[in-house]
């Protein structure tokens, strides 16, 4: 299996990520992905994207231009949509990270706008549909029922051109999330 | 528990018992069946069978899926088509990627899996020749023990979603049948394929078999794939093609925390376009990622031009002009008919136009990477998004000296190819460095390679730039009865064993209409030198030619004032076979009629004299596939609008008209997207653009809010699906254009030429 690098996470047992973190004792970053805990005792400079990717090994987040254009390592912190490529971890301590790894339940439930995805065949090569699905789920978390101009608002890149798909899939997410609520 | 059939001279289907109670079937080359490997052996060893199909005594069934898929939907196409032929159910089809199928020959390598090559919209074709007799031979064994278990003959027997069923209602599943099937003595022919009229697969819509995988980020690209503790590589590259390095502050890199290594990449000489490294260049190896970007911003690299810089396009388009005009110049004819000297002569009118269109990127998602783990005493694996594993190999064979069985080779998902995963310069250098990384403690370890964005859009193999010149002698009763075309391109061929007369091939199809149309016909092709990796890009040769052509009859109609439909009905004439000697043919003009139409139709082109709104239609013939773009452009204060833009496709049969569907969505886009904005520009020797903001892949805006696609119902032989949306689409848009501002754009991009002319 993969020997841990210099860089490698530090996870802290046995608390409840869901209590507030506190601040650091020893060197290093804590922050919480996906519910789970980590200490990050690399450099404070590195991106978001590369903890995640390097480190963490969560690569659903995806790397596309490294400048925030193209939306493909879009993951939600703190309740927002970002680019975790213009994201340092010297501003993720006490954050808590939501990749697409991170979306589906516990029980292995899909988030309803993976659903939304599959059901709309949304995905062509699929490469920038994990950063599509955070920037959706996020737009969907303030905004129930977007307008075709609110989803042009995301602005990610689909090099496959799948954007009319992700529009229709956008919108049945927004009904099935009113449903279930209903 | 085995057997043999012949599926053609060189190729048969073998099938074997695996464990468990399964029964596989696989397709073979005919060298392996001369000197087959003892069946018996196979036991699970599913790669070692071609194209696999694996029923499992629990009833789930393994498709294996050799062409590479990425993103145009064949991981589900060809498992459907295999499905479909051995009746299987869907629901429990499990579809796995198959690497490289490559085993030792009689001095050469043996590729078990044959053509393993996506690009040009091949699969399907491909697919459609061979893999459903694996499918139709799993069916035909598995009735054969479902006869014997139930005593009735298997000819009343019929295989319906996973299971055997008799006339009198008793079925069996295929899995409790596996283990018996594998143990039928093999047919003396090939079993007779299923009957289209029962298919329940074929031509119903699928979801992509990979979604659930993607939208959970557990798919792994090559780009996520990482065999173990991986050394991450970033490369300094040169940025003038042909140029050298000046000056590089190795010391400073290393220093950088995380940095292991700077290594010397010098690209080998004498190897084919697209087989090697493409420039001289520096590696730096780190920890990680962001280590790595650091030590190569420390390098603070700069480099040398070299001898005759690469000029700007204008000096190309230039030296075209100069071409055009230049009696002693000697293009390569690339079709002639007739005389069109003598049809100017006689003409009522003629005319002229000249189309510029500029280099353009691949841009892929996934930019180009490569995981590398070398033994230099045993055996590589290559883990990479490529359209070629076998050219992969071939590369990696050459610079290790391996044996087949010492190199695995790695295919999953890429994130989008379009022609720029056919070249094999990345693997080249991920092989470089491995094959140079001696520091000792990193030796061991694999390495990954990422190309930045601004490496990939630096350092691609563009679709050439080209200019077309395009003239016209119309008779009195508007007829075209003249046609010379002139293209001047750097072809993509150079540097790839091509002799000299067929250079044009990469760049336009001989006998692309309105060839066969136009009594007096003839098309030229004119080299142009340039020093910038060029290679295949989504649908060329078809795309700027057809841009050209499609934008020239348009103009044709409008100086004649015709309907331009109608034109090109009238010009397609009587419905008739072409003969066309590329791929797909002959050309059935009433089928490209008959997208026409109904592109047409859908845009409701009655509409075509009085709307407000600009309609333009535009088609083309590719690959075997016929399509229609018609579009609508609205002008607005600052530009122009596109409504609504509709493409119909006749592809013979759809596979899967769900995914043919998004193909056709997704290649339109992309050509909107290309059209409207983007070029490769070169600038004192090297390419200007660094990212998506001077490269501005369109999001939303200003693509259409939708295409709307018309899938015309056929049961002629299957075509491709991946890029034919593309060559009519941007003449489309431009003949829209033109209907709603009377500006006629005969420069990409579209938008800039546009704001210049209006």
């Amino acid at each position: 299996m993969a020997q841990q690098g210099p860089t490698s996470p530090v996870p802290v047992p046995n608390k409840d990520a869901s209590q507030p973190v506190s601040k650091p004792v020893r060197e290093g970053i804590d922050l919480i992905v996906n519910d789970k805990r980590y200490r990050h005792t690399g450099e404070a400079g590195m991106p978001l994207l590369w903890y995640l990717r390097d480190v963490l090994r969560l690569t659903g987040a995806k790397y596309g231009c490294d400048q925030g254009d193209c939306g493909f390592c879009t993951v939600i912190v703190d309740g927002k949509a970002l680019a975790a490529c213009q994201t340092k971890m010297e501003k993720m301590s006490g954050k808590r990270v939501t990749t697409v790894e991170g979306l589906a339940g516990a029980d292995g439930k899909l988030h309803p706008v993976q659903q939304a995805w599959i059901d709309e065949d949304a995905i062509m090569c699929g490469f920038c549909q994990p950063g599509q699905i955070m920037a959706a789920v996020d737009l969907l978390s303030h905004q129930k029922n977007p307008s075709d101009a609110d989803i042009d608002k995301i602005g990610n890149l689909c090099r496959c051109g799948s954007y009319g798909r992700i529009r229709k899939a956008i919108k049945r997410a927004a009904g099935a999330m009113k449903d279930s609520k209903a | 528990m085995s057997g043999e059939v012949r599926l053609s001279r060189r190729r048969f289907l073998r099938y074997a018992a695996g464990t468990a109670g399964a029964l596989v079937i696989g397709i073979g080359s005919a060298e392996a069946l001369d000197r087959p490997t003892p069946v018996a052996l196979l036991g699970d060893a599913w790669s070692q069978l071609g194209p696999y199909l694996r029923v499992a005594a629990d009833g789930r069934i393994f498709i294996g899926v050799r062409d590479p898929d990425n993103g145009e939907g064949t991981s589900t196409s060809l498992a459907r088509i295999i499905a479909e032929e051995m009746s299987a159910d869907w629901g429990r089809v499990i579809v796995e990627p198959l690497g490289l199928g490559v085993e030792q020959g009689n001095g050469e390598p043996r590729f078990t899996y044959g053509r393993q090559r996506s690009g040009d919209a091949t699969s399907i074709p491909a697919a459609w020749a061979d893999l459903r007799q694996a499918g139709a031979l799993a069916r035909w064994l598995l009735l054969q023990a479902a006869a014997r278990r139930l005593g009735v003959p298997a000819d009343q027997l019929r295989g319906e979603n996973g299971m055997a069923v008799a006339a009198d209602g008793r079925k069996i599943s295929y899995a409790d049948l596996a283990a018996a099937a594998a143990g039928i003595d093999a047919p003396a022919t090939l079993p007779p394929l299923k009957q289209p009229e029962r298919y329940t697969l074929i031509g119903q819509p699928a979801g992509d078999v990979d979604a659930t995988a993607v939208v959970t980020g557990s798919l792994r690209y090559a780009l996520d794939d990482s065999l173990g503790n991986p050394v991450i590589v970033v490369i300094a590259r040169c940025p003038y093609p042909g140029g050298t390095l000046d000056t590089a502050d190795r010391d400073a890199a290393k220093k950088v925390k995380g940095v292991y290594d700077v290594v010397t990449i010098t690209p080998e000489q004498g190897q084919p376009a697209g087989m090697a490294a493409q420039a001289p260049a520096l590696a730096v190896l780190a920890e990680d990622t962001w280590a790595a970007l650091a030590g190569r911003a420390a390098l603070n690299a700069t480099w040398k031009a070299g001898d005759s810089p690469e000029p700007s396009s204008s000096v190309l388009e230039q030296k075209a002009l100069e071409l055009f005009g230049d009696d002693t110049a000697t293009p390569t004819i690339v079709r002639e008919n007739g005389d069109i000297a003598v049809a100017r002569k006689k003409a009522a009118r003629a005319l002229e136009a000249t189309y510029f269109q500029p280099w353009v990127a691949h841009a892929t998602a996934e930019t180009p990477n490569c995981v590398v783990r070398l033994d230099p005493d045993t055996s590589v694996t290559v883990i990479a998004a490529t359209q070629s594993p076998r050219q992969v190999y071939t590369v990696v064979q050459r610079m290790t000296g391996f044996r087949p069985d010492q190199i695995d080779i790695q295919v999953p998902r890429g994130g989008g190819g379009f022609g720029r995963r056919l070249e094999q310069d990345y693997i080249a250098e991920a092989m470089a460095v491995a094959l140079a990384k001696k520091d000792e403690a990193i030796r061991s370890r694999p390495l990954k390679v990422l190309w930045t964005r601004d490496d990939d859009l630096a350092r691609d193999y563009y679709r050439p730039m080209a200019v077309h010149r395009l003239n016209a002698s119309l008779d009195k009763s508007k007829k075209i009865v003249g046609w010379h075309q002139r293209m001047a391109s750097p072809s993509a061929l150079v540097g790839r064993s091509t002799p000299d007369n067929r250079l044009w091939q990469s760049e336009l199809v001989a006998d692309a209409l309105p060839a066969g149309l136009v009594p007096n016909f003839r098309s030229d092709w004119y080299p142009l030198d340039s020093k910038l990796a060029r290679g295949e890009w989504r649908g060329s040769p078809h795309v700027t030619p057809t841009f050209a052509s499609e934008s020239f009859i348009d103009e044709l109609a409008h100086s004649v004032k015709a309907n331009p439909l109608d034109f090109r009905l009238a010009l397609l004439g009587e419905p008739r076979q072409l003969p066309y000697s590329g791929r797909g043919g002959p050309i059935d003009t009433a089928r490209l009629a008959n997208v026409l139409k109904l592109a047409a139709d859908k845009i409701d082109w009655s509409r075509w004299l009085r709307s407000e709104n600009g309609l333009g239609i535009a088609c083309s013939y590719v690959f075997g596939a016929y399509v229609a773009h018609a579009i609508e452009v609205a002008p607005t204060a600052d530009g122009i609008d596109i409504h609504r833009v509709v493409c119909v496709a006749d592809v013979g049969r759809a596979i899967n008209p769900l995914g043919l569907e998004a193909q056709l969505q997704g290649a339109t886009m992309d050509a909107l997207s290309t059209a409207l904005n983007l070029a490769i520009t070169v600038k004192d020797g090297k390419v200007q653009q660094t990212g998506f903001r001077d490269y501005p892949i369109a999001t939303t805006q200003p693509l259409p809010y939708e295409i709307e696609t018309v899938i015309v119902p056929s049961t002629a032989e299957p075509t491709g699906a991946s890029v034919i949306g593309v060559p009519s689409a941007a003449p489309a848009l431009a003949n829209a254009v033109f209907r709603a501002t009377a500006v006629r754009v005969r420069r990409l991009p579209l938008l800039r030429e546009f704001a210049r002319l209006r």
